[in-house]
């Protein structure tokens, strides 16, 4: 069934919409409330945290993933970067006109299984329709907790700390550009939900100092805003950054580089060097972290180095332009 | 001996002061992603040159490709740095109702065209010797496949004249960009790819003319650590070398050059920042001037004012000399060509520091 | 934007070449070069431009042969005629 604006007019068709379609797949006692809001228990936790992102990928669905599960993926993420818990999401839809309810329902599912993947319960939303031409825009903001203790944030890196990086770089940027250019090839998004990779790590008691998710913008704008926040140098070694080769070649076929590709399931994380053996152990046996490697150090001074297999080295910046529009 | 052997001598160099050109942007782009400038001793100074075909474009062209972009029942089909260059008034990709397609490869706009009867597709055919062959067989499939609604806005340029041009002009005095005491270019960084198809003893020839030594490098860094260390060995000779031998040979892809003599012939060409140079591009010969969109007299060049690039690609000032370079001129808000191509120098030097 | 790769031939057929970048295909015209399955090739925008008549161990060696060619550099390397 095509969605057309009576959906979207708050009357009958919207709540069949929503009972027939989202709740339906997102099923838990306290969205089946259909209340207004939705009043969660506080936890035996001090601090919240709370994180908002909209997602507006096209085509919405594509090897490896679809747009339900980098709305689900990428706020779980968000939260888990901080060190939290994550617990609670609302999902919000704008909804085309033109739109099928099927197309609607393999989101909503896709969401739904990312959800329990990540331990999160959708709690909240709203659906409202627009004319247009069959695209869905969603945007959720997720709730978690933060345990008494943990402190991660971009501005505590600390000189001799090491970077780890979860795995392969540029695999969702590759996989949605190559289905835009026609280049066919076996490369598929990453998108994830880290929850086991960063409680597993938070559990053993590694001291993580920063961290962040490889999203839009890649490595080299994550690594940059760090080192300016932290106001140290991070240095990194580029034969060791994993890479799929088909990702590699990709990206020399079209005068890309790897460095500003997004991902949607990998992290980088600055720790303590002493705790790099345990760290990297922890994140390769976990999830989405076989091809985890060490990737640079942390020193005195400013912006991000490279040193190239040559032993040359050049400065890496954010990436400047706009990149790939609409990846995520 | 290796690649490391090839850094330790570079690195040991002690002879005098020397200025090498990379010709060609993909080179500029090759040589900073290797952090070859920071291997180099401060005697050797490696400069961009005008191999960037985006870089040397001349505002009326972007103007042109606007304005067929906005008529009715017309799309312009084109690589992606030409849609950021700047015309007179603005670029190709913010321009409001600007139709463009944008291609990984030529020939997917024979695809367009049979697909859309209607339209009218455009190519912005620009680019070096490497890219004419392409173009020469689109036209010839276009003619093949009875195609009437795609033709070429060509701008191609070819490397021969324009180094001659730089030799020339090449001046001991320096100007208000050029505070240091490199005066000359001393070798040139030939283009692997140009030479691929042309062939290098078209560089052995150059060589020859203005007595000054070529080598021909791919884009790995060992092919370019050896051109620059034979350069180094050999000023003042008229020297040609391959370090590209698996892809280059002396007379270059014969095929490729009788079918782009087929359909084009040389022409004057009008270089962004450096003016018009005779016979230093192609054009669509008389028999296929019908697929022609009016490439002919696209000369006038609007250069914001305080913009180098002319000079940035001439050799003639560094970039971050130019007075705007960092400041009102950065990539994400670029004035000149060579900070908007991914290929031009001053891009290359803002981004990875480069001096 | 004289971006040329090395790839290596799956098949041609009708002029078109199916050729494979560690795991990315792209189909390139092959008019101006002969090429067979296997073949390495370069290819820069859709278009076969050459043939590559090397493997990277053999090109290395090529390039350290042509620097050896070139009469001052003896003296650069740092070598004597022993070390040669």
């Amino acid at each position: 069934m095509k969605i057309t604006l009576a959906e979207g007019a708050g009357g009958v068709s919207t709540a069949r919409l929503i009972s027939e379609v989202f709740a339906k797949h997102f099923q838990n006692p306290i969205l089946a409330g259909m209340e207004d809001a939705a009043v969660l228990p506080t936890e035996s936790f001090s601090q919240i945290a709370l994180t908002t992102d909209s997602f507006v990928v096209t085509p919405l669905f594509f090897k490896g993933g679809d747009i339900g599960r980098l709305a689900v993926a990428g706020t779980v993420n968000d939260l888990l970067m901080r060190g939290a818990t994550p617990r609670y999401l609302t999902a919000a839809f704008i909804i085309e006109t033109g739109t099928d309810t099927d197309t609607l329902e393999k989101i909503a599912r896709s969401m739904a299984e990312t959800a329990k993947e990540a331990g999160v319960l959708i709690v909240a939303g709203d659906t409202k329709v627009v004319e247009g031409d069959g695209q869905v825009f969603i945007n959720t903001t997720g709730v978690g907790f933060v345990p008494a203790g943990v402190e991660i944030s971009a501005s505590r890196a600390e000189v001799g700390d090491v970077v780890l990086l979860s795995g392969t770089l540029g695999d969702h940027h590759a996989a949605l550009l190559s289905a835009r250019m026609g280049i066919e090839n076996a490369v598929e998004s990453d998108a994830a939900p880290l929850t086991a990779m960063v409680q597993e790590l938070l559990s053993a008691g590694i001291r993580l100092h920063a961290m962040r998710d490889v999203t839009r913008g890649g490595l080299g704008t994550v690594l940059t805003e760090i080192a300016e926040a932290s106001g140290v140098q991070i240095e990194l070694e580029e034969e060791s950054l994993p890479l799929t080769p088909a990702v590699k070649s990709f990206c020399g076929l079209l005068g890309l580089s790897p460095l500003y590709m997004g991902n949607e399931g990998k992290l980088i994380a600055l720790l303590p060097a002493e705790e790099a053996e345990r760290a990297i152990e922890i994140v390769r046996s976990s999830p989405y972290g076989k091809n985890a490697a060490i990737i640079g150090t942390v020193a005195a001074g400013d912006g991000v180095i490279l040193r190239t297999p040559l032993g040359g080295r050049r400065k890496i910046g954010p990436l400047v332009g706009e990149g790939l529009p609409r990846i995520c | 001996m290796r690649t490391a052997d090839l850094v330790q001598a570079i690195a040991a160099y002690d002879g005098k002061p020397l200025t090498i050109m990379e010709v060609c942007g993909t080179h500029t782009a090759a040589i900073s992603e290797c952090g070859i400038p920071s291997l180099l001793p401060s005697t050797i100074r490696l400069i961009s040159g005008p191999g960037c075909p985006v870089c040397v474009t001349v505002s009326a062209y972007i103007d042109r490709l606007i304005q067929l972009a906005t008529s009715p029942n017309t799309c312009v089909v084109s690589f992606g740095d030409v849609l950021r260059v700047k015309g007179s008034s603005g670029d190709l990709r913010s321009t409001k109702g600007a139709r463009v397609e944008m291609v990984y490869t030529p020939f997917r706009a024979l695809e367009l065209a049979e697909s859309d009867p209607y339209t009218t597709f455009v190519f912005a055919a620009v680019g070096f010797e490497t890219t004419a062959p392409l173009y020469a067989l689109l036209v010839e499939q276009i003619i093949a496949r009875g195609i009437d609604n795609l033709k070429l806005l060509t701008a191609l340029k070819t490397m021969p004249a324009v180094i001659r041009t730089l030799c020339q002009e090449d001046n001991t005095g320096g100007n208000a960009c050029t505070a240091d005491f490199f005066s000359t270019i001393d070798g040139f960084i030939a283009p692997g790819h140009v030479a691929t198809v042309t062939g290098s003893a078209l560089f052995g020839e150059l060589a020859q003319e203005v007595g000054k030594p070529f080598a021909v490098a791919g884009f790995t860094a060992p092919s370019l650590l050896a051109a620059i260390l034979a350069l180094a060995g050999s000023a003042g000779r008229a020297e040609v070398y391959n370090f590209y031998p698996s892809a280059v040979t002396a007379e270059g892809n014969l095929e490729a050059l009788a079918k782009v003599d087929r359909y084009f012939e040389p022409c004057n060409a009008a270089w962004r920042g450096l003016g018009t140079i005779p016979h230093s591009g192609l054009r669509l010969r008389e028999a296929f001037a019908h697929l022609d969109a009016g490439s002919d007299a696209l000369t006038a060049d609007h250069i914001p004012a305080g913009c180098h690039c002319g000079q940035v690609i001439a050799g003639k000032c560094a970039p971050a000399n130019c007075p705007m370079f960092g400041k009102a001129c950065t990539p994400e808000s670029p004035i000149g060509a060579c900070m908007v191509s991914m290929e031009g120098a001053c891009y290359h030097h803002y981004i990875n520091d480069r001096r | 934007m004289c971006v040329a790769m090395p790839g290596r031939v799956l098949s041609v057929m009708d002029g078109i070449a199916r050729v494979d970048f560690d795991g990315n295909l792209i189909e390139a015209r092959a008019d101006l070069v002969q090429v067979k399955e296997g073949d390495r090739v370069l290819v820069h925008a859709g278009l076969i431009i050459q043939k590559l008549s090397a493997t990277e161990a053999e090109e290395m060696d090529a390039i350290f042969a042509e620097l050896r060619s070139a009469a001052d550099l003896r003296e650069i390397m740092g070598e004597s005629d022993e070390n040669r």
